[in-house]
């Protein structure tokens, strides 16, 4: 098989700007007809899947649609709360599409493809426009226009936002569009049903298999394509800010049925989350990027200051990152901003009762940004720091109120009053199915979209991009790249499921979930997702090493033997188990998991969110070696467990490479 | 910190469908006040996993008060004694040593029960495929600030839009009624502009098909926006009162 592979990325010829136009211009179309009789299956209904789903439908394709919640509304995207960028230059500060294709390739390290960012910047400010159409309330100025702020890796405003809860609103909007394609017939929707196969045919994706979860029951769905919109791979970690349902199954299924995976180490680490408090921890709660527009990080400058961060004066804080930082200070990329606190808390230097914290510390704007500016407003002659602070708060309350409510329901402090206490926790991952230009796996007819794929990240990905590009490949892109594949399948019939290839899926699906059923062992799946987590945190976490990687894949693959060989699953695989669900989804990380070790001991260099203790410059920055491993790795899965490596060179024609300086 | 200090007494609905007759377990479990609610039941569930006996099923996904999943009544209190938080945000900190704990489904004809905890609310999704959209295809956008909309409006539409669909309200109320999900989904898209073309007919297509799904008429009693953890204001179902009004009156 690895013979046959040859890796097509397919960019379109021309220059870089052009790309795209030319594409859409002269792509294969499908006439509205034939539309009607082309099935695409979506799997997932975050913003990807249903932007995809949604605008797929509209068009006139028949579409079915899957999630495992129970209901499209619920998935993780929901949970984003900063913001969507788009180089919409509302603000007049400099911004351009050229610009957002920029940072976005320099933010990613430079291990993104170029006429991806470059269509991914482009179709941004489209996007923008789209939501607003649908209703979607984004923040606005007292002149009625849209408001925007910063994020990190940026020097202007360009992210747009609905307080801390952009997400939400976002997927709501596409959440809607969808139902209302399944009020008009257009959309199957299935809840609560969860892909556990795809199915190959002559070499193309024809179908999933997929467990209704309520009643146990394995069903059959034919496609003319599948398109994953499956989200990311991070609770592969056990604590992420990831939803507990968040897995990787549908991939890594696609994976074992011959897609290639790509970049799998590639994971973000973001700065700003509330510290573990307890062993029991399931999950781990994100404090927005946004909130480095107006905290300022810092540490106390003396070794177990236990002072009140309060009562320590400014000559003893260490806002680290505006020291190391000062052209960007405390809005520094994720990647970045998470070493640099991991740095002070390992030198001693931690906050908290578990030392492993920084302050994100917001009393400074509070008072002299937001207050001075309301006194001056309201006329306020000669406000004590009382009164500035009180005006502060109301601003900071409208700004960030829901994330500052969460943190204080979650911590039981009060964040307008002391600083918080953040730590860097696992949050995205780059990277994901390798997929080319049109957002095809190697798999002819198999789609990867959003998170789930590998493609325009790079190494690092920056914050309020991840929502960009979900809304991009679903609303903008894969309804004209479909096309290109779908136009030479108007003659092929809808294909009854009783065919081998579809029983043979069902037989592997049905095996795998009676031998968990079977093992009747000892120890809960919950204990094992836990023991895996702790071992990919301290070796392929934000500091990795040669060594340690190695030590990682054998104890990985110990787990994994005492996985098969111990877990207990109760209840019935005929019915609603949560438990059977979620063992599924954890032995498909204890392979995972392994890919992503021998991946970050196969790229020997640092880069984004991929740090190699041993390549690191002198002043602790991350080294690339753009001679070597300047490619996209794309591993193909082999029986047993195996990988074979294969390798898409990046090619830079626009853009200057240069070591990332946020200095 | 992460010591267990509390010891609770649990009364748990199980039920093992939707046509079984179900009924409370007694459990006992002990937790840490920092825990969450949902973490104190992942600790009774592991107890129960080693016991060799049946976990309690409950909803659950993204454990930061968002995604509306999680549903739990507890003492008698839809997500619980706090009020303004989901079930995933409330934390053991909000109880004492030694309490004994209810902890039953929602309950209403529209959402029956799947298993114990866990309950169907396709019903809502069903409610917005019938109209809680602004029926616009992709690509038909114009420039996001080709229309002003004043920062007053765009709040209010913004707090109405932040109901998470979680059902708490139907649960809350004596009548099982939807007017709270449905008023907030209605308050949002007719106080935009782009939503305003086809308020009428969405406001009497929502209402239907909330009638049509079985959930009960309302009687103003207020609790579903007393225990809503979004806070979604009661005002939001004087809107969609208004809303249906004009639109029978236009005769739609």
């Amino acid at each position: 098989m690895s013979k046959n592979i040859k890796l097509d990325s397919k960019i379109p010829a021309g220059e870089l700007s052009q790309k795209w136009t030319q594409y859409r211009s002269s792509v294969p179309l499908v006439n509205p007809a034939n539309k009607r009789n082309l099935e695409i299956i979506v799997v997932g209904t975050g913003l990807a899947g249903s932007s995809a789903a949604a605008t797929l439908a509209e068009m006139g394709y028949k579409v079915k649609a899957f999630c495992f919640q129970d209901s499209p509304r619920r998935a993780h995207s929901i949970a984003a709360q900063g913001g969507i960028n788009a180089a919409k230059n509302y603000q007049n500060d400099g911004d351009s599409v050229y610009r957002l294709f920029y940072d976005t390739i320099k933010g990613g390290d430079y291990r993104a493809r170029e006429a991806n960012v470059h269509r991914l910047a482009e179709v941004s400010t489209s996007i923008i426009d789209q939501c607003v159409a649908q209703g979607v309330p984004f923040a606005r100025e007292y002149g009625g226009t849209l408001s925007n702020r910063s994020f990190g890796g940026t020097q202007v405003q360009r992210t747009f936002y609905a307080a801390g809860q952009t997400g939400q609103q976002l997927l709501l909007g596409a959440y809607q569009a969808l139902e209302r394609q399944v009020g008009l017939g257009n959309v199957k929707m299935y809840s609560r049903h969860e892909m556990l196969d795809v199915v190959v045919i002559d070499g193309k994706a024809r179908g999933i298999i997929a467990r209704n979860l309520i009643t146990g029951e394995l069903e059959r769905h034919f496609g003319h394509a599948v398109l994953l919109c499956t989200g990311g791979y991070g609770n592969v970690f056990y604590l992420s800010t990831n939803a507990m349902g968040s897995n990787v199954t549908a991939g890594w299924k696609a994976h074992k049925a011959g897609a290639l995976f790509g970049n799998p180490c590639f994971t973000q680490i973001h700065p700003t989350c509330i510290p573990v408090s307890g062993h029991y921890q399931s999950k781990l709660t994100l404090m927005s990027e946004s909130l480095r527009n107006d905290g300022r990080i810092w540490v106390p400058k003396n070794k177990d200051d236990n002072r009140h961060p309060n009562d320590i004066p400014e000559e003893d804080r260490d806002y680290y990152l505006e020291r190391r930082y000062p052209a960007f200070g405390n809005l520094v990329p994720r990647d970045v901003a998470s070493r640099a606190a991991k740095e002070r808390c390992d030198a001693g230097y931690g906050v908290g009762a578990s030392k492993m914290a920084v302050y994100l510390d917001f009393r400074y704007n509070m008072i002299n940004k937001y207050g001075r500016a309301e006194a001056s407003r309201l006329n306020i002659e000669n406000p004590d720091e009382a009164t500035l602070l009180k005006l502060g708060q109301e601003v900071a309350k409208e700004k960030y109120g829901n994330l500052f409510d969460m943190y204080k329901q979650i911590t039981d402090e009060d964040p307008y009053e002391v600083p918080m206490r953040i730590y860097p926790a696992v949050h995205y991952t780059m990277g994901g199915l390798w997929v080319d230009y049109e957002l095809m796996t190697n798999i002819p007819g198999l789609y990867a979209l959003g998170e789930a794929n590998f493609s325009d990240h790079g190494a690092n990905r920056l914050g309020a991009s991840a929502l960009m590009q979900g809304l991009a490949d679903g609303y903008f892109v894969i309804p004209y790249t479909i096309g290109s594949y779908l136009s030479n399948e108007i003659r092929t019939k809808s294909m009854p499921t009783d065919c081998e290839e579809f029983v043979a899926a069902e037989k592997k699906v049905r095996e795998q979930l009676e031998r968990l059923m079977s093992i009747n062992g000892k120890q809960s799946v919950e204990s094992f997702h836990r023991r895996l987590g702790l071992i990919m945190w301290d070796k392929c976490g934000m500091l990795r090493s040669e060594e340690g990687l190695k030590q990682a894949i054998a104890e990985i693959r110990a787990l994994r033997e005492e996985f098969w060989r111990d877990v207990r699953v109760p209840g019935t695989m005929n019915g609603f188990n949560p438990e059977l669900e979620k063992a599924g989804r954890v032995a498909d990380f204890l392979e995972l998991g392994e890919l992503m070790c021998i991946d970050a001991l196969e790229r020997n260099e640092s880069c984004g969110g991929h740090f190699r203790e041993e390549y690191q410059t002198e002043e602790g920055e991350a080294k690339r070696d753009d001679d070597n491993y300047m490619f996209v790795s794309a591993w193909e899965y082999k029986e047993g467990n195996e990988w074979e490596l294969h390798k898409e060179a990046l090619v830079y024609e626009n853009i200057k490479i240069a070591q990332r300086s946020y200095k | 910190m992460s010591n267990s200090n509390m010891n609770l007494k649990l009364k748990v609905w199980r039920q093992q469908n939707a046509n079984d007759s179900g009924h409370f377990e007694d459990y006992t479990v002990q937790a840490s006040p920092d825990m969450s609610f949902l973490e104190m039941f992942d600790v009774l569930n592991e107890q129960l996993i080693t016991e060799g006996k049946d976990p309690v099923a409950f909803d659950h996904d993204c454990r930061e008060g968002i995604c509306g999943m999680c549903s739990m009544v507890i003492n008698g209190r839809p997500h619980g004694p706090k009020g303004g938080v989901t079930t995933c945000q409330l934390h053991m900190r909000s109880f004492n040593d030694g309490d004994t704990i209810v902890v039953e489904p929602w309950r209403s004809n529209a959402f029956p029960v799947i298993r114990d905890l866990s309950v169907n609310r396709s019903a809502f999704d069903r409610i917005i495929a019938a109209g809680g959209y602004v029926s616009v295809n992709t690509g038909n956008a114009v420039d996001a600030n080709a229309t002003l909309i004043p920062k007053e409006i765009a709040d209010e539409a913004f707090e109405a839009a932040t109901c998470i669909g979680c059902g708490a309200c139907v649960s809350a109320c004596k009548n099982a009624s939807a007017m709270l999900f449905v008023g907030a989904k209605v308050t949002q898209l007719s106080l935009l502009p782009q939503g305003q073309a086809e308020a009428s007919k969405r406001v009497v297509a929502m209402v239907n098909q909330m009638d049509a799904e079985g959930f009960g008429a309302c009687t103003n009693t207020g609790a579903c926006s007393a225990e809503c953890p979004k806070q979604i204001p009661l005002t939001v179902i004087a809107t969609l009162n208004r809303e249906y009004i004009k639109a029978k009156l236009k005769g739609y």
